[in-house]
Protein backbone atom coordinates (compact mmCIF):
# COMPACT_ATOMS: atom_id res chain seq x y z
CA UNK A 1 0.00 0.00 0.00
CA UNK A 2 1.44 3.44 -0.51
CA UNK A 3 1.38 6.22 1.70
CA UNK A 4 -2.27 7.29 1.97
CA UNK A 5 -2.40 9.40 4.80
CA UNK A 6 0.51 11.02 7.21
CA UNK A 7 -1.05 9.99 10.35
CA UNK A 8 1.83 7.64 11.61
CA UNK A 9 3.04 6.31 15.12
CA UNK A 10 5.88 4.42 13.89
CA UNK A 11 7.97 2.96 10.81
CA UNK A 12 10.89 0.78 10.31
CA UNK A 13 14.57 1.33 10.38
CA UNK A 14 13.73 5.43 11.68
CA UNK A 15 15.77 7.05 14.30
CA UNK A 16 13.56 10.24 14.25
CA UNK A 17 10.12 11.07 14.75
CA UNK A 18 7.45 9.73 12.00
CA UNK A 19 5.11 12.28 10.75
CA UNK A 20 2.05 12.30 13.36
CA UNK A 21 0.77 15.46 13.46
CA UNK A 22 -2.93 13.95 12.60
CA UNK A 23 -4.37 11.74 15.38
CA UNK A 24 -6.45 9.36 14.28
CA UNK A 25 -8.79 6.65 16.52
CA UNK A 26 -7.56 3.37 17.41
CA UNK A 27 -9.56 0.77 15.43
CA UNK A 28 -9.54 -3.07 15.74
CA UNK A 29 -10.89 -5.93 14.23
CA UNK A 30 -12.97 -8.21 16.36
CA UNK A 31 -13.36 -12.53 14.94
CA UNK A 32 -15.90 -13.63 16.87
CA UNK A 33 -14.96 -17.40 16.57
CA UNK A 34 -17.83 -18.99 18.08
CA UNK A 35 -20.03 -18.02 15.24
CA UNK A 36 -18.11 -18.37 12.41
CA UNK A 37 -19.15 -21.10 10.14
CA UNK A 38 -16.23 -21.70 7.82
CA UNK A 39 -18.12 -20.04 4.53
CA UNK A 40 -14.64 -18.83 3.60
CA UNK A 41 -16.54 -15.34 2.53
CA UNK A 42 -14.13 -13.70 3.96
CA UNK A 43 -11.23 -15.25 2.09
CA UNK A 44 -13.00 -14.50 -0.85
CA UNK A 45 -13.67 -11.04 -0.43
CA UNK A 46 -10.28 -10.56 0.46
CA UNK A 47 -8.81 -12.05 -3.02
CA UNK A 48 -11.62 -9.81 -4.55
CA UNK A 49 -10.64 -6.19 -2.74
CA UNK A 50 -7.25 -6.73 -3.09
CA UNK A 51 -6.88 -8.33 -6.08
CA UNK A 52 -5.03 -11.81 -5.39
CA UNK A 53 -5.24 -15.47 -7.09
CA UNK A 54 -3.47 -18.04 -5.20
CA UNK A 55 -2.22 -20.76 -7.46
CA UNK A 56 -5.25 -23.46 -7.48
CA UNK A 57 -3.80 -26.18 -5.07
CA UNK A 58 -4.70 -29.46 -4.40
CA UNK A 59 -6.77 -31.05 -1.50
CA UNK A 60 -4.95 -31.86 1.46
CA UNK A 61 -7.30 -33.66 3.19
CA UNK A 62 -9.22 -31.10 5.28
CA UNK A 63 -10.96 -28.28 4.99
CA UNK A 64 -8.26 -25.52 4.84
CA UNK A 65 -7.39 -24.85 1.36
CA UNK A 66 -5.10 -23.05 1.06
CA UNK A 67 -3.25 -24.63 3.40
CA UNK A 68 -0.73 -21.68 4.53
CA UNK A 69 -1.04 -17.94 3.98
CA UNK A 70 1.04 -17.03 1.02
CA UNK A 71 1.75 -13.72 -0.63
CA UNK A 72 -1.39 -14.10 -2.61
CA UNK A 73 -3.41 -15.43 0.11
CA UNK A 74 -3.36 -12.79 3.62
CA UNK A 75 -5.96 -14.53 5.38
CA UNK A 76 -6.87 -18.32 5.35
CA UNK A 77 -9.16 -20.37 7.57
CA UNK A 78 -8.23 -22.83 10.01
CA UNK A 79 -10.17 -25.86 11.26
CA UNK A 80 -9.45 -28.31 14.14
CA UNK A 81 -11.59 -30.78 15.52
CA UNK A 82 -11.17 -31.13 19.24
CA UNK A 83 -12.53 -32.85 22.00
CA UNK A 84 -12.23 -30.62 25.06
CA UNK A 85 -14.66 -32.32 26.98
CA UNK A 86 -15.01 -36.29 26.39
CA UNK A 87 -17.04 -37.18 23.60
CA UNK A 88 -18.09 -33.54 22.95
CA UNK A 89 -16.59 -32.90 19.99
CA UNK A 90 -16.11 -28.95 18.71
CA UNK A 91 -15.25 -27.95 15.07
CA UNK A 92 -12.61 -24.75 16.11
CA UNK A 93 -12.43 -22.57 12.67
CA UNK A 94 -9.88 -19.64 13.13
CA UNK A 95 -9.40 -16.90 10.87
CA UNK A 96 -5.97 -16.62 10.50
CA UNK A 97 -3.89 -13.66 9.95
CA UNK A 98 -2.54 -10.27 10.81
CA UNK A 99 -2.47 -9.50 14.23
CA UNK A 100 -2.01 -5.89 13.84
CA UNK A 101 0.31 -5.84 17.18
CA UNK A 102 0.42 -2.45 19.28
CA UNK A 103 4.33 -3.86 19.23
CA UNK A 104 5.15 -5.22 16.25
CA UNK A 105 8.10 -7.73 15.72
CA UNK A 106 8.25 -7.31 12.27
CA UNK A 107 7.96 -3.65 12.02
CA UNK A 108 10.97 -3.51 14.89
CA UNK A 109 13.28 -6.50 12.76
CA UNK A 110 12.63 -4.43 9.53
CA UNK A 111 15.99 -2.65 8.18
CA UNK A 112 14.44 -0.53 5.40
CA UNK A 113 13.35 2.83 6.58
CA UNK A 114 9.20 2.81 6.09
CA UNK A 115 8.73 -0.62 4.62
CA UNK A 116 6.81 -1.17 7.65
CA UNK A 117 4.59 1.58 9.08
CA UNK A 118 2.00 1.79 11.71
CA UNK A 119 -0.57 4.11 11.40
CA UNK A 120 -1.68 6.12 14.56
CA UNK A 121 -5.34 3.94 14.23
CA UNK A 122 -3.21 0.59 14.98
CA UNK A 123 -3.02 -0.54 11.73
CA UNK A 124 0.49 -1.93 10.44
CA UNK A 125 0.87 -1.31 6.69
CA UNK A 126 3.76 -3.11 4.48
CA UNK A 127 5.02 -0.55 2.17
CA UNK A 128 6.41 -2.78 -0.89
CA UNK A 129 7.94 0.04 -2.71
CA UNK A 130 10.55 0.45 0.43
CA UNK A 131 11.12 -3.43 0.71
CA UNK A 132 14.52 -5.03 0.33
CA UNK A 133 13.00 -8.61 0.64
CA UNK A 134 15.15 -9.59 3.56
CA UNK A 135 12.41 -11.08 5.12
CA UNK A 136 13.68 -9.98 8.95
CA UNK A 137 9.93 -9.27 9.01
CA UNK A 138 8.60 -13.04 9.42
CA UNK A 139 12.29 -13.34 12.03
CA UNK A 140 10.37 -11.03 14.03
CA UNK A 141 6.43 -11.72 13.75
CA UNK A 142 5.67 -14.02 16.87
CA UNK A 143 2.54 -14.83 14.79
CA UNK A 144 4.18 -16.34 11.76
CA UNK A 145 2.05 -14.05 9.41
CA UNK A 146 4.50 -12.31 6.85
CA UNK A 147 5.17 -13.80 3.05
CA UNK A 148 7.69 -12.84 1.02
CA UNK A 149 6.54 -13.26 -2.86
CA UNK A 150 8.19 -15.29 -5.17
CA UNK A 151 7.44 -13.05 -8.30
CA UNK A 152 8.79 -9.96 -6.57
CA UNK A 153 10.69 -10.96 -3.77
CA UNK A 154 8.43 -8.15 -1.31
CA UNK A 155 6.38 -9.50 1.69
CA UNK A 156 3.47 -8.95 1.83
CA UNK A 157 0.16 -9.79 4.62
CA UNK A 158 -3.07 -8.54 5.54
CA UNK A 159 -3.14 -4.82 4.94
CA UNK A 160 -6.44 -4.74 7.48
CA UNK A 161 -7.92 -2.92 4.15
CA UNK A 162 -5.97 0.35 5.55
CA UNK A 163 -7.17 1.66 1.88
CA UNK A 164 -10.52 1.42 3.22
CA UNK A 165 -10.40 1.85 6.77
CA UNK A 166 -8.52 5.68 5.37
CA UNK A 167 -12.35 6.79 3.87
CA UNK A 168 -14.15 5.35 6.46
CA UNK A 169 -14.85 1.95 5.20
CA UNK A 170 -14.61 -1.68 7.35
CA UNK A 171 -12.13 -4.08 6.21
CA UNK A 172 -13.72 -6.32 3.13
CA UNK A 173 -13.88 -9.55 5.13
CA UNK A 174 -15.91 -7.42 7.89
CA UNK A 175 -18.32 -6.33 5.05
CA UNK A 176 -18.97 -9.38 3.77
CA UNK A 177 -19.33 -11.71 6.86
CA UNK A 178 -22.63 -13.31 6.64
CA UNK A 179 -23.09 -14.11 10.16
CA UNK A 180 -21.91 -11.24 11.74
CA UNK A 181 -18.88 -13.25 13.36
CA UNK A 182 -16.20 -10.38 12.34
CA UNK A 183 -17.06 -6.95 13.57
CA UNK A 184 -14.98 -3.18 12.96
CA UNK A 185 -14.88 -0.23 14.74
CA UNK A 186 -12.91 1.62 17.14
CA UNK A 187 -10.45 -0.48 19.97
CA UNK A 188 -12.64 0.38 22.82
CA UNK A 189 -16.03 -0.52 21.10
CA UNK A 190 -14.58 -3.76 19.70
CA UNK A 191 -13.68 -4.36 23.32
CA UNK A 192 -17.29 -3.62 25.09
CA UNK A 193 -18.59 -5.58 21.93
CA UNK A 194 -16.48 -8.50 22.95
CA UNK A 195 -17.96 -8.16 26.90
CA UNK A 196 -21.66 -8.57 25.88
CA UNK A 197 -20.44 -11.73 23.48
CA UNK A 198 -18.42 -13.03 26.21
CA UNK A 199 -21.44 -12.90 28.45
CA UNK A 200 -23.80 -14.52 26.45
CA UNK A 201 -21.28 -17.37 25.94
CA UNK A 202 -20.57 -17.98 29.87
CA UNK A 203 -24.57 -17.94 29.88
CA UNK A 204 -24.43 -21.29 27.26
CA UNK A 205 -21.64 -23.39 29.39
CA UNK A 206 -18.70 -21.77 27.87
CA UNK A 207 -17.32 -21.05 31.32
CA UNK A 208 -13.65 -20.16 29.69
CA UNK A 209 -14.87 -17.79 27.17
CA UNK A 210 -12.75 -14.60 26.89
CA UNK A 211 -11.43 -11.85 24.69
CA UNK A 212 -7.72 -12.61 22.86
CA UNK A 213 -6.05 -9.52 23.13
CA UNK A 214 -2.92 -10.40 24.13
CA UNK A 215 -0.79 -7.90 25.86
CA UNK A 216 2.62 -9.40 25.10
CA UNK A 217 2.53 -7.63 22.36
CA UNK A 218 0.64 -4.14 23.93
CA UNK A 219 -2.57 -5.98 22.51
CA UNK A 220 -3.37 -6.38 19.10
CA UNK A 221 -6.21 -4.45 16.51
CA UNK A 222 -7.52 -8.11 15.45
CA UNK A 223 -9.05 -9.62 18.12
CA UNK A 224 -10.67 -12.61 18.92
CA UNK A 225 -13.80 -14.34 21.01
CA UNK A 226 -12.23 -17.52 22.22
CA UNK A 227 -14.81 -20.39 23.85
CA UNK A 228 -11.98 -21.74 25.51
CA UNK A 229 -9.96 -18.59 25.61
CA UNK A 230 -7.96 -20.53 29.08
CA UNK A 231 -6.58 -22.65 25.83
CA UNK A 232 -5.77 -20.52 22.73
CA UNK A 233 -3.78 -23.11 21.64
CA UNK A 234 -6.99 -25.56 20.54
CA UNK A 235 -7.55 -22.87 17.93
CA UNK A 236 -4.78 -24.28 15.29
CA UNK A 237 -1.84 -23.27 17.17
CA UNK A 238 -2.95 -19.63 18.49
CA UNK A 239 0.20 -18.74 21.14
CA UNK A 240 -0.73 -18.01 24.31
CA UNK A 241 1.10 -15.76 25.63
CA UNK A 242 2.65 -14.30 22.35
CA UNK A 243 5.30 -11.47 22.89
CA UNK A 244 8.70 -10.67 20.82
CA UNK A 245 10.79 -13.23 21.25
CA UNK A 246 13.84 -12.01 23.36
CA UNK A 247 16.25 -12.87 20.96
CA UNK A 248 14.94 -10.76 18.59
CA UNK A 249 14.51 -7.91 21.47
CA UNK A 250 18.91 -8.73 21.65
CA UNK A 251 19.11 -8.34 18.35
CA UNK A 252 17.29 -4.87 17.56
CA UNK A 253 17.44 -3.37 20.44
CA UNK A 254 19.51 -0.83 22.28
CA UNK A 255 22.81 -2.79 21.43
CA UNK A 256 22.97 -1.88 17.95
CA UNK A 257 23.39 1.72 18.32
CA UNK A 258 26.24 0.89 21.39
CA UNK A 259 28.00 -1.12 19.26
CA UNK A 260 27.87 1.06 15.96
CA UNK A 261 29.52 3.58 18.45
CA UNK A 262 32.04 1.17 19.57
CA UNK A 263 32.94 0.65 16.62
CA UNK A 264 33.47 4.34 15.21
CA UNK A 265 35.10 5.48 18.43
CA UNK A 266 37.84 2.35 17.75
CA UNK A 267 38.64 4.44 14.31
CA UNK A 268 38.92 6.88 15.75
CA UNK A 269 41.06 5.42 18.59
CA UNK A 270 43.24 4.18 16.20
CA UNK A 271 44.02 7.32 14.46
CA UNK A 272 44.52 9.03 18.08
CA UNK A 273 47.14 5.71 18.90
CA UNK A 274 49.16 6.93 15.86
CA UNK A 275 49.26 10.84 16.78
CA UNK A 276 49.88 10.21 20.45
CA UNK A 277 52.14 7.06 20.38
CA UNK A 278 54.05 7.62 17.17
CA UNK A 279 54.77 5.06 14.20
CA UNK A 280 56.12 2.00 14.95
CA UNK A 281 58.88 2.30 12.86
CA UNK A 282 62.95 0.67 12.43
CA UNK A 283 65.46 1.60 15.01
CA UNK A 284 67.71 3.76 13.59
CA UNK A 285 70.81 1.06 15.21
CA UNK A 286 69.23 -1.76 12.63
CA UNK A 287 68.25 1.58 9.56
CA UNK A 288 72.33 1.94 9.93
CA UNK A 289 73.15 -1.82 10.12
CA UNK A 290 71.39 -2.33 6.84
CA UNK A 291 72.48 1.54 5.05
CA UNK A 292 75.31 0.35 2.37
CA UNK A 293 73.50 -2.79 1.09
CA UNK A 294 70.79 -0.81 -0.43
CA UNK B 1 59.34 -5.88 -10.61
CA UNK B 2 61.66 -5.68 -7.59
CA UNK B 3 64.46 -3.88 -8.01
CA UNK B 4 65.82 -4.57 -4.77
CA UNK B 5 67.81 -7.83 -4.36
CA UNK B 6 68.44 -7.16 -0.87
CA UNK B 7 64.72 -6.87 -0.08
CA UNK B 8 62.91 -9.98 1.41
CA UNK B 9 60.23 -11.74 -0.28
CA UNK B 10 57.39 -12.37 2.59
CA UNK B 11 54.46 -12.89 0.48
CA UNK B 12 54.00 -14.42 -3.35
CA UNK B 13 52.00 -13.17 -5.89
CA UNK B 14 49.19 -15.94 -4.84
CA UNK B 15 49.60 -15.19 -1.44
CA UNK B 16 48.96 -11.67 -2.21
CA UNK B 17 46.32 -12.16 -4.72
CA UNK B 18 44.32 -14.46 -2.02
CA UNK B 19 44.90 -11.79 0.74
CA UNK B 20 43.12 -9.14 -1.35
CA UNK B 21 40.57 -10.90 -2.75
CA UNK B 22 39.48 -11.76 0.61
CA UNK B 23 39.86 -7.86 1.60
CA UNK B 24 37.75 -6.90 -0.88
CA UNK B 25 34.64 -8.86 -0.62
CA UNK B 26 35.32 -8.06 3.14
CA UNK B 27 34.84 -4.82 2.90
CA UNK B 28 31.98 -5.03 0.55
CA UNK B 29 30.48 -7.21 3.11
CA UNK B 30 30.86 -5.20 5.88
CA UNK B 31 29.11 -1.92 4.45
CA UNK B 32 26.59 -3.99 2.79
CA UNK B 33 25.93 -5.94 6.21
CA UNK B 34 26.23 -2.49 8.08
CA UNK B 35 23.58 -1.14 5.79
CA UNK B 36 21.30 -3.60 7.26
CA UNK B 37 22.50 -3.60 10.92
CA UNK B 38 21.50 0.00 11.59
CA UNK B 39 19.87 2.68 10.02
CA UNK B 40 22.65 5.29 10.13
CA UNK B 41 24.47 3.34 7.97
CA UNK B 42 21.71 2.61 5.27
CA UNK B 43 23.14 5.07 2.87
CA UNK B 44 26.20 2.03 2.29
CA UNK B 45 23.88 0.14 0.74
CA UNK B 46 24.02 2.60 -2.22
CA UNK B 47 27.99 1.06 -2.64
CA UNK B 48 26.34 -1.94 -4.29
CA UNK B 49 23.84 -0.34 -6.34
CA UNK B 50 20.98 -0.07 -4.00
CA UNK B 51 19.34 -1.73 -0.65
CA UNK B 52 17.59 -4.44 -2.75
CA UNK B 53 21.05 -5.13 -4.77
CA UNK B 54 22.55 -5.15 -1.49
CA UNK B 55 20.34 -7.26 -0.33
CA UNK B 56 20.65 -9.72 -3.26
CA UNK B 57 24.58 -9.91 -3.94
CA UNK B 58 25.85 -9.94 0.21
CA UNK B 59 25.49 -13.64 0.80
CA UNK B 60 26.88 -14.32 -2.77
CA UNK B 61 29.27 -12.31 -1.87
CA UNK B 62 30.21 -14.03 1.36
CA UNK B 63 29.89 -17.62 -0.01
CA UNK B 64 33.08 -16.37 -2.19
CA UNK B 65 34.69 -14.21 0.42
CA UNK B 66 34.00 -18.07 2.78
CA UNK B 67 36.22 -19.75 -0.17
CA UNK B 68 38.78 -17.43 -0.54
CA UNK B 69 39.19 -17.97 2.92
CA UNK B 70 39.91 -21.34 2.81
CA UNK B 71 42.39 -21.24 0.18
CA UNK B 72 43.87 -19.08 2.74
CA UNK B 73 43.25 -20.51 5.45
CA UNK B 74 45.58 -24.00 4.20
CA UNK B 75 48.39 -21.73 3.40
CA UNK B 76 48.44 -19.95 6.67
CA UNK B 77 47.31 -22.19 9.31
CA UNK B 78 51.02 -23.70 10.22
CA UNK B 79 52.87 -21.07 10.60
CA UNK B 80 50.02 -19.68 12.75
CA UNK B 81 50.69 -22.41 15.26
CA UNK B 82 50.71 -20.47 18.73
CA UNK B 83 54.20 -21.05 20.85
CA UNK B 84 55.68 -20.43 23.82
CA UNK B 85 57.08 -17.57 22.61
CA UNK B 86 53.40 -16.27 21.79
CA UNK B 87 52.12 -16.91 24.79
CA UNK B 88 55.11 -14.63 26.25
CA UNK B 89 54.16 -11.85 23.37
CA UNK B 90 50.51 -11.60 24.39
CA UNK B 91 51.16 -11.37 27.91
CA UNK B 92 53.48 -8.11 27.30
CA UNK B 93 50.81 -6.47 24.30
CA UNK B 94 50.25 -4.31 26.65
CA UNK B 95 53.97 -2.81 25.83
CA UNK B 96 53.61 -3.53 22.86
CA UNK B 97 50.72 -1.14 22.37
CA UNK B 98 52.12 1.61 24.24
CA UNK B 99 54.76 1.78 21.52
CA UNK B 100 57.81 0.28 23.85
CA UNK B 101 59.03 -3.49 21.80
CA UNK B 102 62.72 -3.42 23.80
CA UNK B 103 61.26 -6.20 26.27
CA UNK B 104 58.94 -7.80 23.25
CA UNK B 105 60.49 -11.72 22.92
CA UNK B 106 61.95 -12.00 19.63
CA UNK B 107 58.67 -13.15 17.27
CA UNK B 108 58.78 -15.66 14.51
CA UNK B 109 57.47 -14.63 10.57
CA UNK B 110 54.23 -13.84 12.91
CA UNK B 111 53.33 -12.64 16.23
CA UNK B 112 51.94 -13.70 18.88
CA UNK B 113 49.23 -11.04 18.13
CA UNK B 114 48.92 -11.88 14.40
CA UNK B 115 48.29 -15.62 15.29
CA UNK B 116 45.44 -14.61 17.65
CA UNK B 117 43.82 -12.46 14.68
CA UNK B 118 44.40 -15.31 12.24
CA UNK B 119 42.53 -17.71 14.77
CA UNK B 120 39.96 -15.17 15.68
CA UNK B 121 39.07 -14.40 11.67
CA UNK B 122 38.65 -18.25 11.07
CA UNK B 123 36.45 -19.02 13.47
CA UNK B 124 34.20 -15.64 13.20
CA UNK B 125 34.36 -16.85 9.43
CA UNK B 126 32.94 -20.34 9.82
CA UNK B 127 30.39 -18.56 12.20
CA UNK B 128 29.35 -15.66 9.66
CA UNK B 129 29.23 -18.40 7.09
CA UNK B 130 26.63 -20.81 9.21
CA UNK B 131 24.54 -18.50 10.28
CA UNK B 132 24.50 -16.12 6.97
CA UNK B 133 23.11 -19.29 5.26
CA UNK B 134 20.86 -20.08 8.15
CA UNK B 135 19.23 -16.06 7.51
CA UNK B 136 19.36 -16.37 3.44
CA UNK B 137 15.60 -15.92 3.22
CA UNK B 138 15.37 -16.43 -0.54
CA UNK B 139 16.75 -20.24 -0.60
CA UNK B 140 17.66 -21.46 2.69
CA UNK B 141 15.54 -19.85 5.50
CA UNK B 142 12.49 -22.15 4.79
CA UNK B 143 14.79 -25.33 6.11
CA UNK B 144 15.46 -24.04 10.06
CA UNK B 145 13.22 -23.95 12.39
CA UNK B 146 12.52 -19.96 13.61
CA UNK B 147 14.10 -20.07 16.74
CA UNK B 148 17.03 -20.87 14.81
CA UNK B 149 16.66 -18.14 12.33
CA UNK B 150 16.28 -15.69 15.20
CA UNK B 151 19.41 -17.38 17.14
CA UNK B 152 21.53 -16.66 14.01
CA UNK B 153 20.38 -13.41 12.84
CA UNK B 154 21.63 -12.58 16.46
CA UNK B 155 24.92 -14.25 16.15
CA UNK B 156 25.72 -13.24 12.46
CA UNK B 157 24.96 -9.75 13.70
CA UNK B 158 27.23 -9.76 16.53
CA UNK B 159 29.93 -11.91 15.08
CA UNK B 160 29.85 -9.22 12.53
CA UNK B 161 30.69 -6.39 14.65
CA UNK B 162 33.29 -8.30 16.22
CA UNK B 163 35.02 -9.22 12.99
CA UNK B 164 34.67 -5.66 11.77
CA UNK B 165 36.31 -4.47 14.78
CA UNK B 166 39.71 -6.86 14.46
CA UNK B 167 39.66 -5.88 10.71
CA UNK B 168 40.25 -2.18 12.13
CA UNK B 169 42.46 -3.38 14.67
CA UNK B 170 44.52 -5.56 11.42
CA UNK B 171 44.70 -2.89 9.07
CA UNK B 172 45.70 -0.52 11.97
CA UNK B 173 48.32 -2.88 12.48
CA UNK B 174 49.58 -3.02 9.44
CA UNK B 175 49.51 1.20 8.86
CA UNK B 176 50.86 1.73 12.23
CA UNK B 177 54.31 -0.69 11.33
CA UNK B 178 55.70 1.50 8.82
CA UNK B 179 57.18 -0.72 5.88
CA UNK B 180 54.42 -3.25 6.07
CA UNK B 181 52.05 -2.53 3.60
CA UNK B 182 54.11 -2.96 1.00
CA UNK B 183 54.08 -6.67 1.89
CA UNK B 184 50.55 -7.62 0.46
CA UNK B 185 51.68 -4.71 -2.11
CA UNK B 186 54.67 -5.96 -3.80
CA UNK B 187 55.69 -9.07 -1.73
CA UNK B 188 58.88 -7.47 0.38
CA UNK B 189 59.97 -6.36 3.38
CA UNK B 190 63.22 -4.60 3.95
CA UNK B 191 65.62 -6.44 5.70
CA UNK B 192 65.90 -4.02 8.59
CA UNK B 193 62.49 -4.57 8.87
CA UNK B 194 62.24 -7.81 8.99
CA UNK B 195 65.12 -7.83 11.71
CA UNK B 196 62.98 -5.34 13.39
CA UNK B 197 60.07 -6.85 13.93
CA UNK B 198 60.27 -10.44 13.07
CA UNK B 199 64.17 -11.37 14.08
CA UNK B 200 63.46 -14.89 14.67
CA UNK B 201 62.23 -15.32 11.15
CA UNK B 202 64.64 -13.02 10.11
CA UNK B 203 67.69 -15.24 11.32
CA UNK B 204 65.96 -18.45 9.82
CA UNK B 205 65.82 -17.15 6.13
CA UNK B 206 68.71 -15.32 6.06
CA UNK B 207 70.78 -17.87 8.09
CA UNK B 208 71.48 -16.30 11.18
CA UNK B 209 72.89 -13.37 8.79
CA UNK B 210 72.60 -9.77 9.86
C1 LIG C 1 30.38 -15.78 5.12
C2 LIG C 1 29.34 -15.68 4.38
C3 LIG C 1 28.19 -14.72 4.64
C4 LIG C 1 26.88 -14.98 4.32
C5 LIG C 1 26.35 -16.24 3.62
C6 LIG C 1 26.11 -13.86 4.76
C7 LIG C 1 24.72 -13.75 4.62
C8 LIG C 1 23.96 -12.73 5.14
C9 LIG C 1 22.55 -12.60 4.94
C10 LIG C 1 21.67 -13.59 4.17
C11 LIG C 1 22.14 -11.47 5.59
C12 LIG C 1 20.74 -10.90 5.63
C13 LIG C 1 20.62 -9.82 4.58
C14 LIG C 1 20.52 -10.39 3.19
O1 LIG C 1 19.63 -11.22 2.94
O2 LIG C 1 21.35 -10.02 2.34
C15 LIG C 1 23.30 -10.88 6.20
C16 LIG C 1 23.30 -9.74 6.98
C17 LIG C 1 24.45 -9.17 7.51
N1 LIG C 1 25.75 -9.54 7.27
FE1 LIG C 1 26.32 -11.22 6.31
N2 LIG C 1 26.93 -12.92 5.34
C18 LIG C 1 28.22 -13.41 5.28
C19 LIG C 1 29.37 -12.75 5.72
C20 LIG C 1 29.40 -11.51 6.34
C21 LIG C 1 30.60 -10.77 6.71
C22 LIG C 1 32.02 -11.21 6.48
C23 LIG C 1 30.18 -9.61 7.28
C24 LIG C 1 30.99 -8.46 7.80
C25 LIG C 1 31.79 -8.51 8.76
C26 LIG C 1 28.74 -9.65 7.32
C27 LIG C 1 27.96 -8.67 7.91
C28 LIG C 1 26.60 -8.68 7.94
C29 LIG C 1 25.82 -7.74 8.69
C30 LIG C 1 26.35 -6.62 9.59
C31 LIG C 1 24.47 -8.05 8.43
C32 LIG C 1 23.26 -7.35 8.99
C33 LIG C 1 22.89 -8.03 10.28
C34 LIG C 1 21.69 -7.43 10.89
O3 LIG C 1 20.72 -7.19 10.18
O4 LIG C 1 21.70 -7.21 12.08
N3 LIG C 1 28.29 -10.81 6.72
N4 LIG C 1 24.41 -11.67 5.91
S1 LIG D 1 1.05 -10.23 13.51
FE1 LIG D 1 3.16 -10.28 12.69
S2 LIG D 1 3.02 -9.18 10.73
FE2 LIG D 1 1.13 -8.64 11.92
S3 LIG D 1 1.71 -6.74 13.05
FE3 LIG D 1 2.12 -8.46 14.45
S4 LIG D 1 4.34 -8.86 14.04
FE4 LIG D 1 3.62 -7.64 12.29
Amino acid sequence: MALQSLDIKARSATTTPSPSARETMEVAKLIDISKCIGCKACQVACMEWNDLRDEVGTNVGVYDNPPNLSAQSWTVMRYSEVEVEANKLEWLIRKDGCMHCADPGCLKACPAPGAIVQYSNGIVDFHQENCIGCGYCITGCPFDIPRISKKDSKAYKCTLCSDRVAVGMEPACVKTCPTGAIVFGTKDDMIHHAEGRITDLKSRGYANAGLYDPQGVGGTHVMYVLQHADKPELFSGLPKNPSISAMVGLWKGITKPLTSFALGMLAVGTLFHYVMKGPNEVSKDIEKEFENES
Amino acid sequence: MNRNPNDIVRYTAYERANHWAVGMSFILLALSGLAFFHPAFYPLSLLLGGAVWARILHPFIGVLMALLFIMMFFRFWKLNIITQVDKEWLSRVKEMVDGDDHNMPESGKYNGGQKIMFWLAAVCMVLLLVSGIVIWRAYFSGLFPIGLIRFSSLLHAAVAAFMIALIIVHIYAAIWTRGTIRAMLYGTVSRAWAKQHHPAWFRQITGGGK
